[in-house]
């Protein structure tokens, strides 16, 4: 058996489409794990790095930061997280946070670095005020670089969440580790499947975000 | 007016940008700051809008100190124009145009309307208003650069390097628009360059600095090239200054003879009287076609292709001296041909006139001097 006839078998199964454990309803509890991470960790990158990407300073406080979360094995974070606070949404929450700041921190920092400062010059000539200028002047010109940091974000929550079933959470890894316990590899590659899927969906949700969010004038096209 | 008194920039590593700087900008003049790099030209001009502060001295625009006002409202009152035209990339060049009657509260038709007046009064095809900056020419995007700070129409405008980054032949014709532009408007405008030749053309004063920050001279163009302050400004001045001077002096009053210009049919007695080595020949229409010793020319049978060349003419009261001075000069005769606006020959002058008319000019401008002094 290839796992092909797995992912057939899996998807063709009625009995894997309703209930609370049917593909509808853990893909649900997935895309809201994924949405609250990536919107509690947007929420702390997004104005940190924007402010101190405008002013130029604390680049180097930034990126030990962000080598740190990267270091942190999200596994790990998660059973210690569980150790201290007990079962619950918040010790998953924290390591999928931990884990999605640093793009975001990290690229939106780098994104209004790179931006020219030539028309920041002429925008501050001018008398435009600096809130102003950060919002537009800025960041309409930092917006591809800075969607694309969200984008490897939301791409790993995506698929560091299965992990949330590990501490009997629900959720897409639901089927990878109740496949691994019951020895059912149909679940697992189902789930697994499921999760790529995700992710690719994710990818072309941005790629549309950006066609809509930014200028022609900075796409160049 | 604005008038910098003695102000100095020091920064916190030691370095003095400017030093007890005192210079008075006339109202609806250029004045061109010109110097070598590291002379502190771009940050005197940053001072008069607050993008620097100086660490001393004060700077009074219509008699009022810049400190007193809020800053975004100083420069709100002040055009700012830079090297790179320094665009908005995510805005159309209508918008980019439009930015500071925006900030100032205009409705989005009326400051669209007033971009539009600008694109024209700055020489761009109205085609352009919905292109991106990235789709015009470097000479296109500082024409922009020009409007958008032109748009709230603020009595100042500083210019910095305007159009040092774009080729010869379009920065000419920058230069060219800015000069009409300022006929029209009638700006005090500070203009920053590193090319003394543009600080030549567009000044009406020029102030040449020197490295370390320090004033070198402050006087109009004409006057910076007859008495060179010192060493530095002669020297900054280039090898040619004597030529250049005599772009100030008008070739009107040239004393033309027409003794010498004989039409296409002249008769043996026309080409024979002219007591001159040298005769020029015009067509049925009194146009230029070419130079002849008189020996050469045969009545009824003169060609124009056996001709000499006529080189370019001059126009008496449009062109300098310069200028008629460079026609005699490439003329194969030293011979100048001077004609109408129509191109019509109103008559011809030697080398040896137009050296006698410098001399008198120079003497002209040394008895002013003396006035002046």
């Amino acid at each position: 058996m290839n796992v092909l006839n797995f992912v057939n078998a899996f998807f063709s199964d009625s009995a894997h489409w309703q209930g609370y454990d049917g593909i509808p309803a853990r893909l649900g509890e997935h895309v809201r794990y994924t949405l609250e991470a990536l919107a509690l960790a947007a929420a702390i990158g997004l104005p940190v790095g924007l402010v101190t990407g405008h002013y130029g300073r604390g680049g180097n406080a930034l990126s030990l930061v962000a080598t740190a979360g990267r270091a942190l094995p999200s596994f790990g974070l998660l059973v210690l997280m569980t150790t201290l606070l007990g079962f619950g949404m918040l010790p998953v929450m924290i390591p999928l946070v931990v884990l999605a700041v640093p793009p975001i921190l990290v690229t939106t920092y780098e994104a209004m670095r790179s931006v020219d400062p030539s028309p920041v010059d002429a925008a501050r000539g001018m008398g435009m005020h600096e809130s102003r200028i950060l919002f537009q002047v800025e960041l309409p010109v930092a917006l591809p670089l800075i969607l694309s940091g969200l984008r490897s974000a939301a791409i790993q929550i995506v698929s560091t969440a299965t992990i949330a079933a590990y501490v009997s959470l629900g959720g897409l890894g639901r089927y990878i580790v109740d496949g691994l316990y019951q020895r059912n590899y149909e679940k697992v590659v189902g789930g697994a499947t499921l999760v790529a899927v995700l992710a690719l969906v994710t990818l072309a949700l941005f790629w549309a975000a950006a066609r809509a969010a930014v200028s022609p004038g900075v796409r160049r096209s | 007016m604005i008038r910098i008194d003695s102000v100095t920039k020091r920064y916190p590593d030691g370095t003095v940008a400017v030093d007890r700087l005192s210079l008075e900008i006339p109202d609806r003049s250029i004045t061109v700051l010109v110097g070598p790099s590291g002379c502190g030209k771009t940050t005197t001009l940053r001072m008069i809008n607050r993008m620097v502060e100086p660490s001393e001295g004060t700077i009074l625009l219509d008699g009022e100190d810049i400190q007193r006002q809020p800053v975004t409202t100083l420069r709100r009152s002040m055009g700012y124009v830079i090297q790179n035209a320094g665009l908005f990339q995510h805005r159309t060049i209508v918008d980019n145009i439009a930015t500071v009657p925006r900030m100032l509260g205009w409705g989005k038709q009326k400051a669209r309307a007033r971009a539009a007046e600008l694109m024209e009064r700055v020489g761009l095809d109205a085609a352009l208003a919905k292109r991106y900056p990235y789709q015009l020419s470097g000479g296109q995007q500082q024409r922009v650069g020009v409007a958008r700070a032109l748009a709230a129409d603020p009595p100042v405008l500083l210019m910095d390097e305007p159009f040092s980054a774009v080729d010869p032949v379009v920065r000419k014709g920058l230069q060219d628009e800015l000069l009409r532009i300022q006929d029209e408007l009638g700006k005090t405008i500070v203009f920053v360059t590193h090319d003394i030749d543009e600080a030549i053309k567009l000044g009406t004063m020029v102030a040449v600095m020197r490295t370390g920050g320090h004033l070198a001279q402050y006087a109009p163009p004409a006057e910076l090239l007859s008495g060179p302050a010192d060493a530095f400004v002669e020297d900054f001045l280039g090898g040619d200054r004597g030529i250049r001077r005599l772009s100030f002096f008008p070739s009107a009053r040239l004393e033309l003879t027409s003794d010498p210009v004989i039409p296409l049919d002249a008769t043996a007695e026309q080409i024979a009287a002219p007591d001159a080595p040298y005769l020029l020949v015009t067509d049925a229409d009194g146009r230029p076609l070419g130079w002849s010793a008189p020996r050469d020319l045969v009545a009824g049978d003169i060609r124009p292709e056996r001709l000499l060349s006529h080189g370019r003419p001059f126009v008496p009261g449009t062109d300098s001296l310069r200028v008629a001075l460079d026609c005699a000069v490439l003329s194969p005769t030293g011979w100048a041909v001077a004609v109408d606006t129509g191109g019509r020959v109103t008559g011809v002058v030697s080398q040896a006139t137009i050296g006698e008319a410098i001399r008198s000019a120079h003497a002209a401008g040394r008895d002013d001097e003396k006035v002046a002094g």
